[in-house]
């Protein structure tokens, strides 16, 4: 019964806080309602909202095609007294999470309003712009903890750069946050003025899984039950990155970074060797590849830890985090969604002082000029 | 071991808990169909409040199509990864073998015999005319 947490709290907790203060790098801030925008929406995009409301390239409209195991995918205790939904109230927020694990950093991912599903890609573009302020407004300026992403879909490639443009210019940000599941592979051409821009201005590209494309989200079809459809967050990253790695992406812009994030981290070990496997073999047909697939991704990505990986033995989780290299990896919580990972004790392996530096803290620091 | 008293019956409503501190533990106490049970406010997985954890049944599928549910809400949902528990032992429905959260013995008394002591939580106001929920720690 090792794995056991039977004790009582306070001393553990006081014991983790001296240790180590930590950078999250993937919490999830709600709006109230969708009104929250209308300060950053023009006239014509807040009656369109309410008018038309979104159009999607998925079925069923106002849920997700795949209702997940808890009510908005959070946590029963994450519910702020104040009423709104979870991960809506800063103070909630702060006393729940921000201040009893010590973040010293928390880099914030929305993902409200289907916001890289939109079939409308103009009405998509106005709350991409929406949501990028808003961020500003309602959490970046009041507290200083909380980072922000530049939100924008990259299907509209042209309003994408323009977005990225007016966001760098605050110099507020620290990244820039695409879906996984645009309507071509993310490794493909027509994407590339987005990574090109990222690159120059030296703000990693961050790439969250989930969103609903026009496309299934198995190489199989669509899954049967949500059990099924979860698995897809990490095969579909798998997807991803070889799309990326293989078209060459990280081979045209040397300096670029790339952030996995809730992609979890055990099944990049696999798709490396592959990756190499094949190249070796089949090199000639791609020329544009100088180096193998796995150098590439040692160089250019990263990926955020969460959801762990809870193999029977611990030593094979300590495999895992070599495999994929401890340099790689950056912690993530989740917060406040119910597939949360406690900094605590979500790594059932023994980690060094200063491993646990790297994860928790150094790798994104360092990454994202904190 | 110690008995504490630490509610009254009335106090916790059918299907909700009650939190209370015992030298220096969150215990959560739950009321299930008129049955108590108290058990350490923490999932052994990564901590979470069991406070906040669903009430919910067995269901099991012995064949496809037929379905089973039982043992009505004695079932624990952990609120963060949805991990089952019973109630009344504590024992993970997934892995058994490895995961258990602590449970401690309850004991439901009238306040009539609570009077005579000698309990441990005596700032605990008693009632001879109700009843007490008694967990031993």
């Amino acid at each position: 019964m090792s794995d056991v947490i039977d004790r009582p709290s306070t001393g553990q907790e006081a014991a983790a806080k001296s240790r180590l203060r930590i950078i999250d790098c993937d919490i999830h801030p709600s709006l109230h309602a969708r009104s929250d925008l209308n300060p950053h929406l023009s006239k014509r995009w807040q009656e369109h909202m309410k008018t038309y409301g979104d159009h999607l390239r998925t079925p069923y409209i106002g849920t997700t095609p795949y209702p997940r195991s808890s009510p908005l995918i959070a946590r029963r205790d994450a519910w702020p007294p104040t009423g709104g939904p979870p991960g809506s109230d800063l103070a909630f927020m702060r006393k729940q999470h921000l201040d009893p694990l010590d973040v010293e950093f928390g880099i914030l991912q929305v993902l409200d309003l289907f916001i890289f599903s939109q079939q409308n890609l103009e009405f998509g573009a106005a709350i991409q712009r929406a949501v990028n302020e808003w961020q500003l407004a309602h959490w970046c300026s009041r507290e200083p903890r909380l980072k922000a992403s530049i939100l924008v879909g990259q299907d509209d490639t042209e309003a994408a750069v323009a977005e990225i443009e007016r966001c760098a210019k605050l110099g507020q940000y620290v990244q820039i946050n695409v879906s996984p599941r645009a309507n071509e592979p993310l490794g493909r051409r027509r994407y590339w003025p987005i990574y090109q821009r990222a690159e120059e201005l030296g703000l990693p590209l961050g790439i969250h899984v989930g969103g609903y494309g026009g496309h299934a989200p198995t190489g199989s079809g669509w899954p049967s039950y949500y059990c099924e459809e979860h698995q897809s967050n990490a095969h579909s990253m798998a997807a991803t990155l070889t799309s990326l790695v293989i078209e060459g992406v990280p081979e045209r812009f040397p300096r670029l970074k790339i952030v996995f994030i809730e992609g979890g981290f055990g099944w990049i070990a696999s798709t490396m060797w592959r990756m190499d496997q094949h190249f070796e073999r089949f090199r000639s047909e791609v020329p544009h590849l100088k180096r193998r697939p796995s150098e590439y991704v040692r160089e250019h990505f990263w990926f955020t830890t969460q959801p762990i990986d809870e193999p029977d033995e611990a030593r094979h989780l300590r495999s895992l985090i070599e495999w994929v290299g401890v340099d790689r990896l950056l912690y993530s919580s989740d917060y406040p969604h119910w597939d949360f990972d406690d900094p605590r004790f979500a790594f059932k392996t023994p980690l060094s002082e200063s491993e646990r530096k790297m994860i928790f803290n150094g790798n994104a620091r360092a990454l994202y000029k904190l | 071991m110690p008995r504490h008293i630490v509610a009254r019956t009335t106090e916790i409503p059918p299907g909700g808990n009650k939190v209370v501190e015992v030298d220096g533990r969150d215990i959560v106490v739950f009321h299930v169909n008129g049955e108590f049970f108290a058990l350490l406010n923490r999932c052994p997985h990564e901590g979470a409040p069991l406070d906040k954890a669903a009430c919910v049944a067995r269901l099991t599928s012995p064949e496809p199509g037929v379905y089973q549910r039982s043992r009505v809400g004695e079932l624990l949902r952990c609120a963060w990864h949805g991990w089952e528990f019973d109630m009344r032992t504590g024992q993970s429905w997934f892995d058994p073998q490895r995961f258990k959260v602590r449970t401690y013995p309850v004991v439901i008394e009238d306040g009539e015999t609570l009077a005579k002591g000698p309990y441990v939580a005596e700032t605990f106001p008693v009632h001879i005319e109700d009843s007490y929920v008694i967990v031993e720690v």
